[in-house]
């Protein structure tokens, strides 16, 4: 069987954030994979790194997981010292510090997203190297190939939140689609001034794409349904 | 002065020489030792009032079945237990050691210890050996937060889950998980769903086989259930014993040897001169 189950857990991922007006909407897919095998089918790759700051993980589990749990503590002392929340800026260049630092040992890349209230909503795209990136949208992960095009047309200044939330969800639920390492539910969650809102979408909630199928019990049903002889020519 | 600094040893922390001398090896063609792999089932569940652990009992030495009744299930602390799969060294030495690290928590604080805890233990110590520590773990306990139930992979990620199977054995036992798993089990359900996990593995994965050792896990109490069930019981041994009576076997023919004798002469010393 080719399923190798001693390949590095990684999460072959869609990931997306973006910012809308007065706020950002963080999304990704749930599935995580080790070779051919779904190690975990309602993953959460969305993680608290502080109130008001989120990070999208995507590339290998092992390794995103360390990088925002030493970021989180880190934020955690940094707040205290502060007495007030640690900005997104400040976040995001932490969780870049320890991406270009050790940028030999790690294969990840990360998107942070948050609120905070000297600029507002803020996405940073931190990729492979350890280089960080201040964009309006980002996305990431092996099914963002899928969705480069989607978002230069689709991506709008000034979108409401809801807008923002809908456009998130089709796209993940299109990279699904299309990605083979992606799949599951899709979760999202929004901050912005109010504070932090999670959601999450289930597999049959989304809606379908070209040539896809409505759930079916047994594939038995669509023959006897559509035409009596499904051989003739 | 920089070359000074690279040429000292090494104070701390693997050294990754050895594994590099290893691949030159190998790719001269020296065939290395094998490692006693656990090709293991291992599964852990949530239930209504806690965590059910459950493990095969067979240990692997590449076709070999090593030990038939080993254990798999590994104390962590008083609330907390360990699946373990993979190399069976890692498993045993890792847990180990964190059940040791939570003990002394535990005479520090005078608290029990969390699930949580032995978590990142484990992770963060499986990271810093970068996947070479091959041990895949379920870890299962109730403590003052509830109950809670983990896996951990090599390379020192994890997931949280209600139900998880880890080890070669791990697709077949899903498979009944998936199908039959649903919230708020009983804990007679719960054991019922837990050996028809590790069965499944026993019985369609090689590396899997003899018996079922399950753990209950409630809060302020658990069961070890070693060999819970016994479905590969010794077929051939007869229930009244063997008894072979004398002159059974055939004498085709019989020589004696006597035994020589062996003189030994004593050497007498030098008399003494007067």
């Amino acid at each position: 069987m080719d399923t190798d189950l001693n390949a590095p857990h990684s999460m072959g991922t869609t990931i997306i954030g973006v910012t809308y007006d007065g706020g950002v909407v963080l999304g990704a897919d749930s599935r995580t994979s080790t070779g051919m095998y779904v190690a975990n089918r309602a993953s959460d790759k969305i993680t608290q790194l502080t109130d008001n700051v989120y990070v999208c993980r995507s590339g290998s589990a092992a390794d995103s997981q360390i990088v925002s749990d030493y970021v989180r503590y880190f934020l955690h002392q940094h707040t205290i010292q502060l007495g007030q929340p640690a900005t997104v800026k400040v976040v995001a260049n932490l969780v870049r510090l320890l991406s270009y630092q050790n940028k030999n040992m790690l294969q990840m890349g990360l998107i942070v997203g948050g609120w905070d209230k000297y600029e507002g909503a803020q996405i940073y795209s931190v990729p492979l190297g350890g280089t960080i990136l201040r964009r309006p949208f980002a996305i990431g992960g092996s099914g963002s190939s899928y969705l480069y095009g989607f978002f230069d047309k689709e991506w709008k200044e000034g979108m409401s939140k809801d807008e923002a939330e809908k456009l998130v969800v089709e796209a993940v639920s299109l990279a699904i689609a299309r990605d083979g390492a992606s799949g599951g539910v899709v979760r999202t969650v929004t901050i912005n001034a109010d504070g932090v809102t999670r959601n999450f979408y289930t597999g049959d909630s989304l809606p379908l794409w070209h040539e896809e199928l409505e759930p079916q019990n047994s594939l038995l049903d669509i023959l006897s349904s559509s035409s009596a002889e499904p051989m003739s020519t | 002065m920089a070359t000074a600094a690279a040429d000292l040893p090494p104070k701390g922390g693997f050294s990754f020489d050895l594994c590099r001398r290893n691949d030159m090896l190998l790719k001269k063609g020296v065939q290395m030792p094998s490692f006693r792999k656990t090709g293991t089932t291992i599964v852990g569940l949530v239930f209504q009032d806690g965590v059910i652990l459950g493990a095969d009992t067979r240990a692997t030495e590449g076709p070999i079945v090593a030990d038939k009744n080993c254990e798999k299930i590994h104390y962590m602390a008083p609330n907390i237990y360990c699946c373990g799969a993979g190399t069976a060294a890692d498993t045993e030495a890792v847990t180990d050691m964190v059940s040791s690290q939570l003990q002394l928590h535990r005479y520090a604080t005078g608290r029990e210890s969390r699930v949580i805890t032995a978590l990142t233990l484990l992770k963060s110590h499986l990271f810093s050996y970068q996947g070479h520590i091959s041990a895949a773990l379920v870890l299962g306990g109730v403590d003052v937060t509830g109950p809670h139930l983990h896996t951990v992979y090599p390379h020192g990620s994890t997931d949280t889950l209600p139900f998880a199977t880890m080890g070669s054995g791990s697709l077949a036992a899903m498979a009944v998980f998936e199908s039959k798993f649903r919230e708020g089990l009983t804990r007679d359900e719960g054991i019922k769903l837990v050996c028809e996990a590790i069965c499944s593995g026993i019985f369609n994965d090689l590396g899997s086989g003899s018996n079922v050792d399950v753990c209950v896990i409630t809060k302020g109490h658990k069961d070890y259930l070693r060999n819970h069930q016994l479905p590969n019981p010794r077929t051939y041994v007869s229930s009244k014993g063997y008894s072979f009576v004398k002159g059974h076997t055939e004498v085709l023919s019989t020589k004696i040897t006597p035994l020589k004798e062996r003189k030994v002469e004593a050497v007498e010393g030098d008399a003494m001169e007067e």
